[in-house]
């Protein structure tokens, strides 16, 4: 394997993958059905000590 | 019941999904290094530490010395007129660990090999403001006085075997005795210390040849640091891919 | 279970005992027999609490001594900071001894503030937080106590090791083998109680921050495991030589350490931002949904940028090129975080006014902002060339360590003392002031001196004159230093006050004294006022 070979790898799939990785965790962090859940959890903390 | 069940499951998933994301970047940089030929060059001159400079190394470790020196000069300008050539990978293939540093208080020692005396080492050591007025830098007057520990060092040679450098049998049976011989011009071992290690250089560092002192190791070290590669024979060829 | 545990640790004080006598080195000797007093002192204590180990509630004994543990390495470490800046100003205060030399106290600096101070902070408000956010007691029973005692005696080894010249000379790493491997089993041990801790808890959710300090702890046991791998010389002896050499060693440190700076003083300290800010503003974090975009690209994009300490070095360039990448992209997710805890405030900014405390988390979050803008700006290889190897780095690691982790342990701290013993306030909120005034200018003085040395320093080396030789010897840009390190030392010594004052005022607090002032009253909520 040469560096050329292990470049061109990272430099097309590798890239479209994590970037899609990426996409979907912000898709899951901004899903309006995930909305109510997210507004609970916030409050963890400000409930008793 | 089941839902406690992935409940749990939950926070092992996520210390797995952690795993993996800090995995990638690890893997994607530091792998390639074991593997791709490029990382090291190709160069002449470069051979295992003698026993003493060994030893010298470290003693240059256990005062904290990367902590104000670098060992790593970069291929700019004036770095190149100050230092020298520009350090390459190859000549740090047998540190275990790399002592690249991070900082210059001081300057860097990556070819201080040969550039002053031994009395001016030895001297700087004991006290560095009597030789460099401006210098900010602690003297260590007890490396002189302090025996070097010599019993131990076949198990050293052996050890940094084990890592991976290549040191032979007859390197590791004559440990003690080579390390001794460095020190002394007389010996009747110089010629097969000189056949084990090549360009080492063999004399009292110290001035004090009543005694193997920490001084002799740490300057033994330091006159050989970048004077190993020969660079006549060199060539920076190829694509430039570091 | 409990004679199971008396066996485990009979069988430690045995052989660390024979380790003791056995030993070929006298630090290793010295080293073996804390280990075997520890497992001792652990037996007799395992012994007398047989049975009636409390199970209700909170566990908040440990959360105590983890603030007095925090409070007194946090001295420890500012002093000696102040001692080697001093020495760098005055070399004659190295007193040409073997165990006061700048080369053995600097890393006698770096792991008291790095791992004493902050590790004990993070074990402590790790503990606090997720009892707190999952109700749950914190479990495996005594297995806590031994995470924080079997931590102290950490940082012993590593600082008694470091001062007696016993050190692998990996900066942040510096601990040799056998005090690696004890890391190694307390860490394992903390991690399974925070999990089991987890798995306990009441609520369905888990909590952001703990999502920080689990990241934390995972990947802090995965770089200490890789990069501490090493060979002993003998078994019976201290020294070792590492199993990576040359560049592979330079990479595998570096890696290591930017992400000591990344999950152990940002993720761990994160998970502190995303619970006392909200807990001291009373009201939520800004965006939960932003904290979640937050945490996974903070732990992705950090674990990249260790090559940036590596420019222009016998490093392959595109490994410098990728990490100069990933740090400029870095800054985002860190801006992203930034804003998340500043706007919490939104709607409360009047607290800032009334409360010293959470005045002093939101500059640490500034700071945090500010530090983590200069960094990928000093990873362009452009600026690198300049500011490495110079003291710019020192300035911007201390805005980031004494602005951001220090000012946000400091915040944690003055909150979690009142309640953990039981106290209406803090003993005066006027000392936390003074101690944030003090402290503040401090570190503004530290950083605008090793900016303005660091950038000097830069510009010297590289400074040709007419004929076209360099203009300056190295001697000469050591001696332009000196007024600066001078200033250095002024503003460390302003920040020891200042950790002074609130070591008093702490102590006063747990006493359960209250200094008579006026307590500051919060404005009256202004609905309705207009009418």
């Amino acid at each position: 394997m040469t560096y050329q070979d292990v470049s061109q790898f990272a430099q097309t799939y590798g890239l479209i993958y994590l970037f899609l990785l990426f996409i979907g965790m912000v898709i899951y962090a901004v899903w309006p059905g995930n909305k109510k859940r997210f507004k609970d959890a916030s409050e963890i903390p400000l409930r008793e000590d | 019941m089941i839902k406690h069940a992935t409940l749990e499951k939950n926070s092992i998933l996520l210390t797995v999904f952690v795993l993996i994301v800090v995995s990638i970047g690890g893997i994607v940089e530091l792998a390639p290094l074991f593997y791709l030929e490029s990382t090291i060059e190709e160069v002449e001159g470069m051979r295992p530490y003698t026993p003493l400079e060994l030893a010298g190394r470290g003693i240059y470790i256990r005062e904290g010395c990367y902590n104000c020196h670098s060992q790593m000069i970069r291929p700019l300008r004036d770095e190149h007129e100050r230092y020298g050539h520009y350090s390459l990978a190859a000549e740090s293939m047998y540190d275990h660990p790399f002592q690249w540093g991070s900082k210059r208080t001081g300057p860097d020692l990556a070819r201080i090999g040969g550039r002053y005396s031994d009395e001016w080492h030895a001297a700087h050591m004991i006290d560095p403001r009597a030789v460099v007025p401006e210098s900010v830098m602690p003297g260590y007057p007890f490396l002189a006085t302090t025996a070097l520990k010599t019993d131990d060092i076949a198990d050293h040679l052996t050890a940094n075997r084990m890592v991976g450098v290549p040191y032979t049998d007859d390197m590791i049976a004559n440990a003690a005795a080579d390390l001794a011989a460095q020190v002394d011009r007389d010996s009747d071992d110089l010629d097969a210390l000189a056949e084990r290690y090549p360009k080492t250089q063999v004399r009292d560092f110290d001035g004090n040849p009543e005694m193997i002192s920490e001084l002799d190791a740490l300057i033994a070290y330091m006159q050989m640091l970048g004077t190993l590669v020969d660079f006549s024979s060199f060539k920076a060829e190829g694509q430039n891919l570091r | 279970m409990h004679i199971l545990s008396v066996l485990i640790m009979a069988l430690g004080a045995v052989l660390t005992a024979l380790l003791a006598f056995q030993a070929s080195d006298g630090v290793m000797s010295f080293h073996a027999a804390l280990m075997a007093l520890f497992f001792l002192v652990a037996i007799v204590l395992l012994h007398r609490r047989r049975g009636n180990l409390n199970t209700d509630g909170y566990e908040d004994g440990i959360i105590r001594a983890g603030a007095i543990a925090s409070t007194f390495w946090g001295v420890v470490g500012f002093l000696v900071g102040l001692v080697i800046a001093l020495q760098l100003a005055f070399p004659v205060l190295n007193f040409d001894l073997p165990w006061t030399n700048f080369g053995r106290l600097r890393p006698l600096h770096t792991s008291a503030v790095i791992f004493a101070f902050g590790g004990n902070v993070l074990l402590m408000t790790s503990f606090h937080v997720v009892q707190r956010t999952c109700q749950a007691r914190l479990a495996g029973g005594w297995a806590p106590w031994f995470v924080f005692w079997g931590y102290q005696l950490f940082i012993v080894m590593a600082a008694t090791g470091y001062v007696l010249g016993v050190t692998q000379s990996k900066e942040y790493a510096e601990p040799e083998w056998y005090v690696d491997l004890w890391l190694t089993l307390v860490w394992v041990v903390y991690l399974l109680v925070f999990l089991a801790t987890l798995w306990k808890r009441k609520e369905p959710h888990i909590y952001v921050a703990n999502w920080f300090y689990l990241a934390f702890i995972v990947t802090v046991a995965m770089l200490h495991i890789i990069n501490n791998l090493a060979i002993p010389v003998s078994w019976t002896g201290t020294r070792s030589y590492g199993v990576w050499a040359g560049v592979q060693d330079a990479l595998t440190q570096w890696w290591y350490a930017h992400n000591a700076v990344g999950f152990f003083l940002t993720a761990g300290f994160l998970a502190i931002m995303y619970y006392y800010v909200p807990k001291r503003a009373e009201r939520p974090v800004y965006s939960y949904r932003l904290s979640i975009v937050h945490f996974w690209s903070l732990i992705f994009l950090y674990i990249w940028a260790g090559p940036h300490h590596l420019h222009y070095t016998a490093l392959p360039e595109w490994s410098q090129t990728l990490g100069m990448t990933f740090s400029v992209m870095l800054w985002m997710p860190s801006w992203g975080g930034m804003i998340n805890g500043l706007m919490t405030l939104s709607g409360a900014w009047d607290k800032l006014r009334t409360d010293p405390v959470l005045r002093m988390m939101v500059v640490s979050v500034a700071f945090y902002g500010m530090s983590t803008f200069e960094g990928p700006l000093m990873s362009i290889k452009a600026v690198n060339a300049l500011s490495h190897y110079t003291d710019w780095t020192i300035g911007h690691v201390h805005s980031g360590a004494l602005g951001w982790v220090a000012f946000v342990s400091f915040g944690a701290l003055y909150h979690v003392v009142p309640i953990m013993w039981g106290r209406q306030r803090l003993y005066s909120l006027v000392l936390v002031n003074v101690h944030f005034w003090i402290a503040t200018l401090g570190i503004v003085l530290y950083i605008a001196a090793m900016w303005v040395s660091g950038i000097l320093q830069g510009l010297m080396w590289r400074a040709y004159d007419h004929l076209g030789f360099l203009e300056y010897s190295f001697a000469e840009t050591v001696e332009a230093m000196h007024p600066f390190y001078v200033i250095r030392a002024l503003g460390g010594l302003l920040f020891v006050i200042g950790s002074l004052v609130m070591a008093y005022n702490l102590w006063r607090t747990m006493r359960g004294d209250l200094r008579a002032e006026a307590v500051p009253v919060p404005l009256a909520p202004a609905v309705g006022a207009a009418s």
